[in-house]
């Protein structure tokens, strides 16, 4: 009989893993948000740890009485489940890369077409205009323009608007 | 009696080994759409042949001969035959499509020799997701199609592309993150994630615990399917990717979310505690997603919040939680894979034709392509619904099982399905006269349309007139199988004959493990 109560340490390390992740996932930058996923991830591993039990001896049948094995089904779930958020990692990390070199950031944008119609908003304009008098600026070229809260030192031409 | 289930796990194995294949040949351009081309043939046939041979029951194959509840398994029913047929015939399209697409601009930028065997494995993880009877195994199956999109959807990694691929990146690892904690609760509560054991565990587990969680896994496949609250995502990351890419991304991923909420729904989760709020949600995403739609300039865009309104109207039958909703859904997805995935490709050729995607710019297109205001029309009304398309069938049957249902609650919903629809022909019949009536603004660059693009959008326009025509046997179809689905016990049979153990090699080893199981099942039952 496995033991299934939950070791209390693993369960707070899931807890600060999800709330730090959260934390990181909302930022800006593409590199914090990865590392906010890694910790989730991490997170969601080590409750695969607590969803199989206690700790027991190695699973392998016939050198360990049947009763007190570890359930090697959660560790075979980890397993692939580490090697999917190593390559999902890569890939963010090549994107925050391509992202950086070039905008000279890795930024995380809002919805372009959102940011459109806040701006409108605030000009107090009707948020769709039949004749399109914004065609001057495409949606590809406003988001190429567009910065939200992390432009140190970048031209705001978001701002004040 | 033959033994089919060879068949069952083909889907998979093919465009997996070909997309090594093509990996492979990376030097070879001439020999990669050979390969890719000819794997997904493979595929439908494959499919086509499951979706006769399962119409007489499930077929099951336990993998590597490990039996059922501890080795993975994977099930072929009515409902994933069809929804392989579907697939594989739409991906066949669609890279018959790119194909032609690639070979008519050579300057096209993007890294050719990656697109062929990102696009097989794209295909694998979706056949695998459908196929899969066992809960991790769907996990397993969204990360490949996920990894495969994320690597098309930022193809030539471009300014534009990286931006909108971020959002689209991280929104789909969250889900990931999402569901993997759902699966992992899953198993703390009953020790098991294959499908049919946790068909027959879960009803025994307290109730709060069960409610918990049907809400994360619905939360983790609703973000994939786009439904209201968490589809913001969606119309700002999919009109950015080459047109073949958003067309087989609109057509099959989000239906990919559906098919797991149908599949938990019906096998994991029945009895409905969870309808009402899926009313509730499948009307918002219907309202709000054709809104969105029709306050669109930019046809792409439109399409997008076309897409996800009409997921509004499967969530609609999956939360009736009666045969005659199943029944509906299900046709209603196959309908709009084919359909969304047709107006998105004719839209490829739109751009190409018009040189834009604004409706403001484009204008005249009926006079210099009068095959595209075709396609464009027939597509557009099939969407919307106008009798006799096989829209119209899908969104009756919705409504009928929705009038069916009679409470106060599916009468709404049914009045906004009939909103949402005539909302529908509004946006793209604002969008049809605006790209092929107005005069043109500028003169348009080119009237060349290479018929290896044109070919593949007719075809696939040309299925949705056959579902359609083959209405009749189709729906009766769908119709056994969401009466498979209600039952469950075909299902569950299947995959655990004798109610334990599956049937590969591994029952009699496994005899002796066995006390473990029980013990994991028992120390929480």
């Amino acid at each position: 009989m496995i033991d299934m109560t939950p070791n209390l340490v693993l369960v707070i390390t899931i807890g600060v893993l999800f709330t730090a992740g959260v934390y990181l996932l909302l930022e800006r930058s593409l590199s914090r948000v990865l590392i906010g996923i890694i910790l989730l991830g991490n997170g969601a591993n080590l409750l695969f740890l607590v969803a199989g039990g206690a700790a027991g001896r190695p699973p392998i049948v016939g050198l360990e009485p049947e009763g007190q094995m570890a359930d090697p089904l959660p560790q075979a779930m980890v397993l692939t489940a580490i090697v999917i958020t190593l390559g999902m990692t890569a890939f963010l990390l090549a994107m925050a890369y391509r992202s950086w070199q070039l905008h000279r950031h890795d930024e995380v944008q809002d919805d372009v077409e959102d940011r459109r119609i806040a701006r409108r908003a605030a000009r107090d304009e009707p948020t769709v205009l039949g004749d399109d008098s914004e065609s001057a600026e495409t949606l590809d070229e406003a988001a190429a323009a567009a910065r939200d809260e992390t432009d140190h030192g970048a031209p705001a031409q978001e701002r004040g608007r | 009696m033959n033994d089919w289930s060879w068949i069952v796990p083909l889907p998979v194995m093919i465009p997996l080994f070909a997309a090594g294949l093509a990996l492979a040949l990376f030097r070879r351009p001439r020999l990669q759409p050979i390969v890719s081309v000819t794997a997904l043939s493979l595929v439908l046939v494959a499919s086509l042949a499951l979706l006769v041979i399962v119409d007489d029951g499930p077929l099951v194959v336990d993998v590597g001969d490990w039996a059922a509840p501890v080795g993975i398994d994977l099930v072929a029913d009515r409902l994933s035959a069809l929804m392989l047929t579907i697939s594989s015939a739409v991906t066949l399209c669609v890279l018959l499509y790119s194909l032609a697409q690639g070979r008519d601009d050579e300057e096209e930028s993007a890294p050719i020799s990656i697109y062929h065997p990102t696009f097989l494995v794209l295909t694998a993880g979706v056949c695998n997701a459908f196929l899969s009877g066992d809960l991790f195994n769907i996990y397993v199956g969204f990360e490949i199609l996920l990894a495969a999109s994320f690597v098309l959807i930022t193809l030539g990694g471009t300014g534009e592309r990286i931006r909108a691929g971020s959002i689209y990146v991280v929104v789909a690892l969250l889900s990931s993150v999402l569901f993997l904690v759902a699966i992992a609760l899953v198993y703390a509560a009953t020790g098991t994630v294959n499908l049919a054991q946790l068909a027959i565990r879960l009803p025994e587990i307290d109730p709060g615990v069960r409610v918990l969680l049907q809400v994360l896994l619905l939360l983790a496949f609703a973000i994939k399917a786009a439904i209201f609250p968490l589809s913001a995502w969606l119309p700002d990351s999919y009109p950015t990717a080459p047109a073949p890419v958003t067309a087989v991304f609109a057509g099959l991923l989000t239906k990919v979310g559906i098919y797991a909420m149908i599949r938990t729904q019906t096998l994991l989760f029945p009895g409905g505690q969870l309808d009402d709020i899926l009313m509730w949600l499948a009307l918002a995403t219907m309202v709000v997603g054709i809104l969105g739609a029709v306050a669109q300039d930019d046809i792409k865009r439109l399409l997008s919040f076309t897409l996800v309104s009409h997921i509004g109207y499967m969530v609609f039958g999956i939360a009736l939680s009666t045969d005659a909703g199943w029944t509906a859904a299900i046709y209603y997805v196959a309908h709009h894979i084919t359909v969304q995935t047709a107006l998105f490709l004719v839209v490829g050729l739109i751009e190409r034709v018009g040189g834009s995607t604004s409706l403001t710019r484009l204008g005249g297109l009926a006079r210099l392509a009068p095959v595209l205001a075709v396609l464009f029309f027939v597509a557009a009304m099939n969407l919307a619904g106008i009798p006799p398309l096989s829209g119209f069938l899908g969104k009756l049957g919705l409504l009928e099982a929705g009038v069916h249902e009679a409470t106060p609650l599916s009468y709404t919903l049914v009045v906004g399905g009939v909103v949402t629809s005539l909302l529908t022909l509004y946006a793209l019949t604002k969008a049809w006269n605006k790209a092929f009536w107005q005069p043109p603004e500028a003169e348009p660059r080119s009237t060349h349309l290479p018929l290896g693009m044109v070919g593949p959008a007719a075809a696939l326009v040309g299925v949705g007139l056959v579902l359609t025509f083959a209405g009749g046997p189709l729906y009766a179809y769908t119709d056994r199988a969401a009466h498979a689905l209600t039952e469950r016990t075909p299902y569950i049979d299947a995959v655990l004959p004798d109610g334990e153990r599956g049937t590969g090699d591994s029952a009699d080893i496994a005899d002796r493990g066995n006390e473990v199981e029980i013990d994991l099942g028992g120390g929480h039952g």
